[in-house]
């Protein structure tokens, strides 16, 4: 018992549970002084980072879940097989989160089942993100059941719930086209607000397609974060299959950025704003697309072709810092756009903390599991049963 | 935006088929809004910027007090934006001949962006021209302050639990009790720059406005088109519209248009998805199905042949030993033969020389 309290006083848990501790004090602040409180928001700017980051970019960084299972049960790439499990993993914990992170942002949390149960509004492109929202959460969920029943030994409704595997799959990627392309979509509403180097009536398309080489860097990036802690964790097959998955996914998420790159040309092309490129916004918008959607396509395809595994981590971390700016852009910094400096957003300082307190909630979930449940390796009564 | 497009909306959700009643309308008749729906014309010609709307819609509407009083004029030295307190506002602007004021509400657009993009519905657009939200059903997304192009709608950020979005009505719920027969703001407006009616008629007074005082207008009647057309209107002066600070770039098109192509990708998504996915999936399984089978059929083969190298090998080998042991018999006969041959000439020899 002494050995295991002592073992617990890591100086990752420490921080960890200050973290917690802080967003335990926002939390009370949230729901007894309001969101007035806590956050900068105001009436011009309706939504901040809680939009922006935690449900933006929390969707489309969890997108390694669908990309990574479709890959391997609809595709055929069997060989990306021991990469499912902890892609399913962290896009369940994601879309958790997401949801988990909705109660603090939305004035009335208690009804956020309303659209879906009381009064649809099915006119907006909101009503359809939560509506696959709220049914992706329910499949990631069945999808991750498995891990959780073979440790705790259920055998029966494990083999039962893995039979659905297919179907889940493939209803996962429908839910996954629908949202991911819709959270994009939302802003098609906003011409008047929304730079026009990022307002496009393809957000849909520009958000769906980012997606994927948001979702295949996230695999690569979290494998590599979760390589060294959890080795001892990983069996044969998983560390045999590791470089390939590296290499494939880095391969697909070359291609993935560089057809995302084009829609991104085709964006400006389609309204004629190839003027605004001479501003400061087209600098930024330049900074943006070259920097990281152009560089780590290329990159990943030096990567891949040299197998040069530590080129292909680094391109990783710069992709998915891509998508973040991307949906920054959009939400926050090139909403508004118009409005004089005093007017415009920027996120609080317990904003923020709340957005680490979630961040920090999902990785800690994440490394109970991973510590305990067969994510890294086959539980050995089911190997061979997929 | 036509009734038809309206429905297609509904239509790529998935409920048309509950609403049997609208669904008969989508045969090609257009809806262009209610016949008798009542509007506002703002004249920005007459407004002295005396503020006696504001107080009017606070009365009405049983705000609370301001923390400056109405008659303090130094308040529109500053521009301000309606909130979770405040309904309307009148802004001064700086006109090439004096000062300029506008008033700020709610526009109630005819197709409007806050009720299109609510995911709960809790916004009404209603037969008199009127928008209004129903706080027993919000969730508090913030999408319509988001979605609304005239920056409108406001919230209660500092409620904790029961934040409502607050935003003019034009009265709706007064007039129709029958306390008011005009908004509270309309009702309060010493010099007429507010004018309420029907917005039909309210577009001839606008147009007959600008016939009688040549030059006195810019011939542009705000809100008749912005954003699919709203139920408050405006004149503006000579210095136009942009100097009081209002958007002139919003476009004619309102936001359920913007939002249909998206929203109707939805349903082929759904429905087109599964056999492209499924066909995939099928695919990669007869490839892999066919590729077993060939890998099976050619083990056959290379067993067989195999097998078939073996055998005749062994033929050859015993061929060959046959073939060995015959000639060994051969000489092993031979040998005897000439062992036997050499034995009976060897006894002949004997016999002859016995016989000497």
């Amino acid at each position: 018992m002494t050995t295991e309290n002592k073992s617990l006083m890591t100086p990752v848990n420490i921080i960890t549970g200050i973290i917690l501790a802080i967003g335990v004090v926002i939390t009370v602040l949230r729901f007894t002084k309001g969101l007035g409180a806590v956050t900068n928001l105001d009436q011009n700017n309706a939504w901040g980072i809680w939009i922006g980051f935690d449900l933006l970019c929390g969707v489309a960084l969890a997108a390694g879940g669908y990309t990574t299972s479709s890959a391997c049960y609809l595709f055929g790439m069997k060989k990306y097989h021991s990469a499912v499990r902890p892609a399913i993993l962290t896009a369940f914990l994601g879309y958790a989160l997401v949801v988990f992170a909705l109660h603090y942002d939305v004035g009335r949390p208690y009804r956020l089942v309303y659209p879906i149960f009381l009064q649809p509004g099915t006119t907006s492109l909101l009503y359809e993100v939560g509506l696959c929202v709220f049914l992706y959460v329910t499949v990631l969920a069945i999808e991750f059941s498995p891990a959780a029943l073979e440790w705790l030994g259920m055998k029966k409704l494990r083999n039962t719930v893995h039979k659905l595997t297919l179907a889940l799959t493939v209803f996962g990627v429908i839910l996954s086209t629908l949202h991911q392309s819709s959270l994009g979509a939302l802003y098609i509403a906003v011409p008047s607000k929304l730079h026009p180097l990022w307002y496009s009536p393809y957000l849909a398309v520009l958000f769906f397609v980012s997606s994927i080489p948001a979702g295949l860097s996230m695999v690569i990036f979290e494998g590599t974060l979760a390589h060294k802690p959890w080795h001892h964790m990983m069996d044969k097959t998983h560390l045999d299959e590791h470089e390939g998955v590296i290499l494939g996914f880095a391969r697909g998420a070359s291609i993935a950025l560089a057809a995302y790159f084009c829609v991104k040309l085709v964006a400006v092309a389609y309204d004629d704003n190839w003027a605004y490129l001479a501003t400061g916004w087209g600098a930024w918008w330049l900074f943006e697309v070259l920097g990281f959607v152009a560089l780590p396509s290329l990159l990943y395809a030096i990567g891949s072709r040299e197998k040069n595994i530590k080129l292909i981590k680094w391109t990783a971390a710069l992709t998915v810092f891509g998508i973040i700016l991307n949906r920054f852009n959009v939400s926050m910094v090139a909403f508004n756009w118009q409005l004089p400096a005093s007017q415009r957003y920027f996120p609080s300082l317990t904003e923020i903390m709340l957005s680490i307190f979630v961040v920090t909630v999902g990785v800690t979930v994440y490394r109970f599991i991973v510590s305990r449940m067969p994510i890294f390796f086959e539980h050995p009564e089911y190997k061979d049963a997929h | 935006m036509k009734r038809r497009q309206f429905l297609g909306l509904l239509g790529a959700a998935g409920i048309t088929a509950t609403l049997g009643t609208t669904a008969q309308a989508a045969g090609g008749k257009t809806f262009d809004g209610y016949p008798d729906a009542k509007g506002v014309l703002f004249d920005a010609t007459r407004c002295i910027g005396c503020r006696k709307c504001e107080a009017g819609c606070n009365k009405v509407n049983k705000l609370p007090a301001p923390p400056k009083p109405f008659e303090d004029l130094t308040v529109l030295d500053r521009e301000r934006r309606t909130d979770e307190k405040t309904y309307t506002v009148v802004n001064k602007y700086q006109g090439k001949n004096g000062p300029l004021f506008r008033k700020i509400q709610c526009n109630h657009c005819m197709e409007p962006a806050c009720a299109s993009v609510c995911f709960v519905r809790a916004f009404t657009k209603n037969p008199d021209g009127s928008v209004t939200y129903d706080a027993s059903v919000c969730v508090g997304c913030r999408y319509c302050m988001v979605a609304c192009p005239f920056n409108i709608p406001a919230y209660e950020y500092n409620d904790p639990l029961t934040p409502r979005v607050m935003k003019c009505t034009m009265c709706h719920d007064q007039i129709k009790k029958g306390e008011i027969d005009a908004p509270g703001c309309v009702g309060a407006c010493p010099k007429e720059a507010l004018t309420y009616g029907r917005r039909e008629d309210l577009l001839e007074v606008a147009r007959e406005r600008m016939r009688k005082n040549p030059g006195r207008y810019v011939k542009h009647i705000y809100g008749e088109k912005e954003m699919g057309g709203t139920n408050w209107l405006y004149l503006a002066g000579q210095d136009g519209f942009g100097a009081l600070g209002m958007r002139e770039d919003l476009g004619t098109k309102s936001v359920p248009e913007l939002s249909a192509g998206p929203l109707s990708v939805v349903p082929m998504v759904a429905a087109l998805w599964p056999a492209l996915l499924g066909g995939v999936w099928a695919m990669n399984k007869r490839k892999e199905k066919v590729a077993e089978e060939e890998t099976k059929a050619a083990v056959k083969a290379a067993k067989a042949a195999t097998k078939a190298e073996a055998d005749a090998k062994l033929a050859k080998a015993m061929e060959g030993a046959e073939r060995d042991k015959a000639q060994a018999i051969e000489r092993e006969v031979k040998r005897a033969l000439e062992e036997a041959a050499a034995a009976a000439k060897g006894d002949d020899a004997g016999k002859d020389g016995e016989g000497a």
